[in-house]
């Protein structure tokens, strides 16, 4: 399905493609009656950037997200979408495209009159609208479909047409509000990364908001950890997943073991180890992030296997230290380990996040 | 309990729809036959049928006429008010102040348990107001009519509203360019076809059967016109209220199958499996 949309070299999608705009939030606030979602929130996206909004439930991202789609009104700040301020122009003039979380296909309409919607709405002629709306479907995977009815549809499919009914208008920015999050496991993996190959081959400024941390590692230039209406950290994958700035970025990208430790002048005391500390942290009892990967068989731990899980390319086993903390550790497929086996573990030197200890 | 539940014998369903048929039929039936009554010639025969079309009686029956016309008038002006006043204040409290929707739930539900004779007292100030403005055409009457039908037609709409996504629907159109008035008309409307069309035509119904507030108005409609001509030819006036109950008859019928018909059926069919 995928190999029928990139042979299409004429696709006038891909030919009209231009180079995305820039999107910023400025001190954006929002209000939900006594409750402020938005804290002044503060981004900038780069044309043709790919940015993910990640964060738990109610941490503001999908309000950002339709802030900057004008679905709601903020009640401060500043919304650009190339260079020029949006925030009192009204969604149907903003020039975006949005796919949302929930089947949002018009029933009464066929799979085609569904994605020709925008163009006729900017009246574009019925001759070159049909061209358009034929290069789109074949650009999500999907020529041939353009008489069915979403309802004869799949999931998959239904969200595959609704990507292309949003990006045949060749719109300035992509909006994804949890396009995925209503799909089978399998599903998702592979729309997500065929939407993040038809964004790269568009150029397309494209913000994804997810709760997922996987789905966000996966495919974004740049993601923007949100928690309680703020922006913790913004980074690429890598450094969020390497260099946490908070605890809370720590603890929500990736797989970590919370561990006691005593902090002193930037190196943080583990279980005995001795490891450097991500960013700056008061000296005192504080938890550190230790990643799965960076736990290794031998060393001065002592620990009881508790679970081991074959996961594939890699082993995850779960462990009890002695002092009774819970350790996580991924391991070669090759290295054993049985239930209730003593072992010794030992802690790469690599950089921790840390907390603070409550109490 | 048994599989169905408290779900009566087959049989005694059978039993208590034929009681109801035959509760309905009866005063039909004799509608019916009293209309085919031949007094002259004793026995049955069509002549009272036959004599609503004969030109020497046409101004005897001339009322009827008026007031059928008439009551057309006013069930195009209140289905009117009912699509392009109620159903666009439904969506926009649906969609805009999700907080209104039970007061307005209320206030909608209200006339029907308000007596139209009550409901007059408070008219007729009104409508010799109206009468001194705008005239004592009928027309005007269809606001009256518009309160009547108000519970009848907030229930079709609203469950319609209910069986359909409306805030994403209309947030998807938003987002591809659509202003609002195309939003409704081209995306919201089609979807609540159903439940308009319910509304529209139980509108119909409720107007073509109206009395009281007509008759303590002084206007004249089809029901007014049917009590007047009944004093002179009580022959016409029932073989018109037997029509007007067959129309009305079918009316329901009509709403029935669309209410219980194919675009429900169509959205809870169940999608393919699920794959890439």
């Amino acid at each position: 399905m995928t190999e029928t949309a990139i042979a299409t070299a004429d696709n006038a999608i891909l030919a009209g493609a231009r180079a995305g705009s820039a999107v910023a939030f400025e001190g954006v606030v929002k209000d939900y009656g006594q409750t402020r979602v938005l804290h002044g929130l503060d981004l900038a996206i780069q044309p043709g950037e790919f940015v993910s909004l990640l964060g738990p439930s109610g941490c503001g991202k999908t309000t950002a997200l339709r802030v900057l789609a004008g679905l709601e009104r903020a009640n401060g700040g500043t919304v650009r979408i190339g260079g020029s301020d949006v925030s009192a122009v009204p969604t149907n003039r903003r020039d975006l495209g949005m796919v949302f979380q929930a089947y949002s296909l018009f029933p009464h309409l066929d799979v085609t009159a569904n994605t020709a919607f925008g163009l006729r709405m900017r009246k574009v002629a019925k001759r070159e609208a049909a061209a358009r709306v034929r290069d789109a479907l074949a650009l999500v995977g999907l020529a041939g479909f353009g008489e069915r009815y979403p309802h004869q549809l799949s999931g998959g499919q239904q969200q595959r047409v609704a990507l292309a009914r949003a990006l045949v208008t060749e719109p300035r920015v992509l909006l994804l509000d949890e396009p995925l999050s209503a799909l089978d496991a399998k599903v998702r993996v592979t729309l997500r990364d065929e939407i993040r190959r038809i964004q790269l081959r568009l150029g397309i400024t494209t913000v994804f908001v997810t709760h997922d941390q996987e789905e966000a590692l996966a495919v974004s230039d740049r993601i923007a950890v949100m928690n309680a209406g703020r922006i913790d950290q913004i980074g690429t994958p890598e450094e969020l997943y390497l260099r946490p700035a908070t605890a809370h970025v720590a603890e929500f990208v990736g797989l970590s073991s919370v561990l006691p430790c005593t902090v002193g002048g930037g190196v943080a005391e583990v279980l005995g180890i001795r490891l450097p500390v991500v960013g700056e942290a008061a000296d005192g009892p504080a938890e550190a992030f230790v990643r799965p990967e960076n736990v290794r068989l031998g060393g001065p731990i002592d620990a009881v296997v508790l679970e081991s899980t074959f996961l594939g390319s890699v082993r995850r086993t779960v462990l009890r230290t002695a002092g009774g903390q819970l350790l996580r550790m991924q391991h070669a497929v090759g290295e054993r380990v049985e239930f209730d086996e003593r072992v010794t573990l030992g802690i790469e030197p690599a950089p921790v996040a840390v907390r603070p200890r409550e109490g | 309990m048994n599989a169905r539940g408290f779900a009566p014998h087959p049989a005694v369903r059978w039993l208590i729809g034929l009681a109801i048929i035959v509760l309905f039929a009866i005063p039909i039936v004799s509608m019916a036959e009293y209309t085919l009554r031949d007094a002259t010639a004793g026995g049955h025969s069509l002549v009272h049928w036959i004599e609503l079309f004969d030109p020497a009686r046409a101004g005897t029956y001339r009322p009827i006429w008026t007031g059928l016309g008439n009551s057309a008038v006013l069930a195009v002006v209140t289905v009117a008010i009912v699509l392009l006043l109620l159903a666009p204040t439904m969506v926009l409290v649906e969609l805009r102040f999700p907080k209104l929707k039970r007061p307005f739930e209320f206030l909608a539900l209200l006339p029907i348990s308000i007596p139209a004779i009550v409901l007059v007292v408070g008219l007729a100030p009104i409508y010799l107001a109206i009468g001194r403005t705008i005239g004592t055409g009928i027309w005007p009457l269809a606001f009256a009519y518009g309160v009547t039908v108000l519970p009848f037609a907030y229930r079709a709409i609203q469950a319609a509203i209910d069986a359909t996504e409306l805030r994403v629907l209309a947030e998807a159109a938003r987002s591809l360019g659509a202003s609002w008035p195309a939003v409704l008309v081209r995306v919201l409307a089609p979807n609540l076809r159903p439940g308009l069309l319910a509304a529209s035509l139980i509108s119909v119904a409720v107007v073509l059967g109206e009395f009281t507030i007509a008759s303590l108005l002084n206007r004249q409609n089809l029901q007014t016109a049917l009590v007047v001509v009944g004093k002179q030819d009580p022959y016409a006036s029932v073989i018109l209220s037997l029509l007007a109950l067959a129309f009305a008859f079918v009316l329901l019928v009509v709403i029935g199958r669309i209410g219980g018909g194919t675009p429900r059926a169509r959205r809870s069919a169940r999608p393919p499996k699920d794959q890439p």
